[in-house]
C-alpha cells in the first residue's frame, strides 16, 4: 500500500518537473547562448590547460601532444626562479593587503561625519576619479612625475636632497606599486563602506549620543563593528586573487632594472609562455596559480565563516 | 558635557584636516600633469612646473592631434567599447534572467557552471590557444568574446532581477497568458533600466581601459587600441621622437617631456567628459553589487 503510494507520488514529481521544463521552455532557449559561450572560451581552455601534462607541439595540438606526466611541475618546483617568483607575488600582494585594508575605512567614516555638504561631496568625487584611469594612464603618469628629472626629483633636489631612480629601484617597485593602487582605488573602495555606514540605525548614535558618547566612542562602538562584515568580505575576496593581482599594472610597470622585485608569477607565465613560447611549461605554472587561489578563496572563507559568520557563498 | 564637546570639536578639526589632505593628494598630481603639458619644454625639463602651467604653449597638442597612429587608437576604442558593450548586456540579460526564475528546473546546477568559472580561470596560455585556434587572433573579436560575460556583473544583474520586480506581478502575467521571452522584454528589461544604466558603465570602463588583451592578441597597428598606443608612445623614445620632428634637434628632448604629458591629458579626455554621470551611476551600481543576492 505505501510503495504504491510512493510509486505515485514519484510519478506526480515527474510530472511536474517535465511540466515545469515545458512551461519554461523559452528560458533554456535563452540559456543556451551564455552556456555556448561558457563552454566555447570557459571550459574549452580550462580543458585545454591539459597540456601543462603534455609536451605541446604544433603539429600534434592539445590531445594528441605526448603525455609527460608532472615533468613541468617538477621543473618549476625545483627551478631558481620558483622561490623568488614566491617571494615577489605573496610580498606583493600582502603587503598590499595590509595597507590598503584602512584608507578605504578611513575615508569612509570622514566623509560619514562631514557637516559641510558640499565639501564632503567634492571631496569623495575627487577621491573616487582615479579609479577611472587605466592602468596605461596610471603607469605613464607615474613614470613622468617620478622620472630623474620630473618634479617630485626636483623637490627633493631643492630641498638638497638627491635624485632618486623611482622607476628603476628594486628596492622601491613594491612601495611604489602598493601606494599608487591606494592612490588610485581608496576613493571607490570607500564607497562601499560609505553605504554600510548609511544603513546604520540612526537611533542607536543618537541613545549614545545620549548617554554622553563622544563622535570618537562612536565610531568605535558603532560604525567599526557595522562596517566589519564589508570588511571580512572584501578581505576573502582580496586574498582568493593573492597570486593573480593587478599583473597589468605589474607589467607595465616592469622594466630590466626593477625586475628582480617586479617579476611576479603572473609576469613570468606571460614572459614564458608569449615570449620565450614554452607553452607547457607556463601553462603549468598558471595551474599552480589557479589552483593556490582556489584554494586560498575556499580556506579563508571557512574561516571566516567560523570566525565572523561572514561569507561569500 | 564640556569635555564631549571638545573632544567632538577636536574630531571635526581632525577629520576637515584629513579631507584636505586626501583631497590635495589627488588633485595635485593631476594639476602638475595638466600644467606640464601646457608649459613651455624648457620650464619641464628644469622642472619649474608645480600646478600652473610655466608659460603658454599648447604646441604638444598640435602635434598630438595631427598624430595618425593616436586617432586611429581612438577609433578603435571607440568601436570596440560600443560593440563589446553591446555583446555583454545582450549576453549578460540573457544568461541573468533564466536564472534569476525562481522554478526553473536545474538553476542551480547553471549557477554554478558560472560561479566555478569565477573562482577557477583557465591559464594564460590555453586561453590563448582557444582564441588563436578560433581564428581570432588580431581581430576585435579576441578583444569582445572571450570576456562577452563576466560572471560578476551577472550576477549582480540576477540578485536585481530577483529581489527589485515583484515577483506577484510576473506571476500574473504568466497567467494572463505570456510567455517567459514577453515577460522579459515588456516586463522585466523596461523595470530594469538603471540596473541596466550600471551594467553598461561598468563594462563600458573595462573595454575603454583594458591593455593586456589587445597587447596580446593584437598585432597589425591599425588595429591598436587607444591603450596599446598611448603605451607604445610613452615608453618609446622612437615613437615620440617621430612625432617631434618639427622641433630643433637641441629641443627635442625637452620637447618629448612636454609631449608625454600632453598625451596622458589627451588620454583622459573622455574621462574628463563624462565623469560627472558616470560616478553617479558607479555609486548606485556599488550600492546593489553590495547586497548580498
Amino acid at each position: 500500500m505505501k510503495d504504491v503510494k510512493k510509486k505515485e507520488l514519484q510519478v506526480q514529481n515527474r510530472k511536474n518537473t517535465i511540466r515545469t521544463i515545458k512551461r519554461h521552455w523559452q528560458l533554456y532557449l535563452i540559456l543556451l547562448l551564455p552556456l555556448a559561450y561558457l563552454i566555447i572560451f570557459k571550459y574549452k581552455p580550462i580543458l585545454g590547460a591539459q597540456i601543462a601534462f603534455r609536451d605541446y607541439n604544433f603539429k600534434d595540438g592539445i590531445w594528441d601532444s605526448p603525455f609527460v606526466g608532472l615533468k613541468h611541475f617538477k621543473t618549476f618546483f625545483v627551478s631558481p626562479q620558483f622561490s623568488r617568483l614566491m617571494v615577489n607575488t605573496l610580498g606583493l600582494s600582502i603587503y598590499g593587503i595590509v595597507i590598503g585594508v584602512f584608507p578605504p575605512i578611513i575615508l569612509a567614516v570622514a566623509l560619514n561625519y562631514v557637516r559641510i555638504k558640499w565639501f564632503g561631496k567634492t571631496v569623495q568625487m575627487v577621491t573616487y576619479m582615479p579609479y577611472f584611469i587605466s592602468s596605461v594612464l596610471i603607469v605613464g603618469i607615474m613614470m613622468q612625475l617620478l622620472s630623474l628629472t620630473g618634479p617630485v626629483n626636483s623637490v627633493i633636489q631643492s630641498l638638497n636632497g638627491e635624485a632618486v631612480h623611482f622607476m628603476g629601484e628594486p628596492k622601491l617597485f613594491k612601495t611604489l606599486y602598493v601606494f599608487s593602487d591606494v592612490w588610485q582605488k581608496t576613493g571607490y573602495n570607500a564607497v562601499i563602506y560609505i553605504s554600510a555606514l548609511a544603513a546604520v540605525d540612526q537611533e542607536l548614535h543618537e541613545a549614545a549620543t545620549v548617554d554622553g558618547a563622544n563622535i570618537w566612542h562612536r565610531i568605535r562602538y558603532i560604525d567599526i563593528p557595522s562596517i566589519l562584515p564589508t570588511a571580512v568580505i572584501l578581505l576573502i575576496m582580496s586574498c582568493g586573487h593573492i597570486l593573480t593581482m593587478g599583473y597589468e599594472k605589474v607589467l607595465l610597470l616592469q622594466n630590466d632594472l626593477n625586475l628582480a622585485a617586479s617579476d611576479i608569477i603572473s609576469t613570468y607565465v606571460y614572459r614564458v609562455g608569449l615570449t620565450s613560447m614554452q607553452y607547457s611549461y607556463s601553462t603549468a605554472i598558471g595551474i599552480f596559480q589557479s589552483v593556490v587561489s582556489l584554494v586560498m578563496l575556499l580556506a579563508v572563507n571557512k574561516i571566516s565563516d567560523k570566525v565572523s559568520e561572514t561569507s561569500l557563498f | 558635557m564640556e569635555k564631549k564637546i571638545d573632544s567632538n570639536k577636536c574630531f571635526h578639526i581632525v577629520n576637515t584636516m584629513l579631507l584636505i589632505f586626501c583631497f590635495l593628494i589627488i588633485a595635485l598630481p593631476v594639476l602638475n600633469v595638466i600644467a606640464s603639458s601646457l608649459s613651455t619644454p624648457g620650464a619641464v625639463i628644469r622642472g619649474q612646473v608645480r600646478f600652473w602651467p610655466k608659460g603658454w604653449n599648447v604646441d604638444a597638442y598640435k602635434q598630438i592631434f595631427t598624430n595618425k597612429m593616436l586617432i586611429t587608437g581612438y577609433k578603435n576604442s571607440i568601436v570596440y567599447t560600443l560593440v563589446g558593450t553591446g555583446i555583454n548586456i545582450i549576453m549578460t540579460v540573457l544568461a541573468a534572467y533564466p536564472l534569476s526564475v525562481k522554478d526553473l528546473w536545474g538553476r542551480k546546477v547553471f549557477a554554478s557552471l558560472f560561479i566555478f568559472v569565477m573562482i577557477f580561470t583557465a591559464p594564460l596560455i590555453p586561453t590563448y590557444l582557444n582564441v588563436r585556434d578560433l581564428g581570432l587572433l588580431d581581430s576585435m573579436w579576441a578583444l569582445i568574446l572571450p570576456g562577452a560575460i563576466s560572471v560578476y556583473n551577472m550576477i549582480i544583474a540576477r540578485t536585481y532581477f530577483q529581489n527589485s520586480i515583484p515577483g506577484e506581478m510576473l506571476e500574473s502575467a504568466r497567467l494572463d497568458g505570456c510567455d517567459d521571452i514577453k515577460i522579459l522584454t515588456r516586463m522585466v528589461l523596461p523595470l530594469s533600466k538603471s540596473i541596466l544604466a550600471v551594467l553598461v558603465l561598468y563594462y563600458a570602463v573595462a573595454h575603454w581601459n583594458s591593455y593586456f588583451d589587445a597587447f596580446i592578441y593584437l598585432s597589425s597597428d591599425t588595429k591598436f587600441t587607444l591603450q596599446v598606443v598611448l603605451r607604445n608612445i610613452m615608453s618609446s623614445a622612437k615613437a615620440l621622437e617621430e612625432m617631434a620632428t618639427t622641433v630643433e634637434q637641441s629641443m627635442r628632448a625637452a620637447n618629448i617631456e612636454v609631449l608625454k604629458y600632453a598625451v596622458i591629458v589627451f588620454g583622459s579626455i573622455p574621462l574628463i567628459i563624462l565623469y560627472p554621470f558616470v560616478q553617479k551611476h558607479f555609486v548606485k551600481g556599488v550600492m546593489i553589487g553590495s547586497v548580498k543576492g
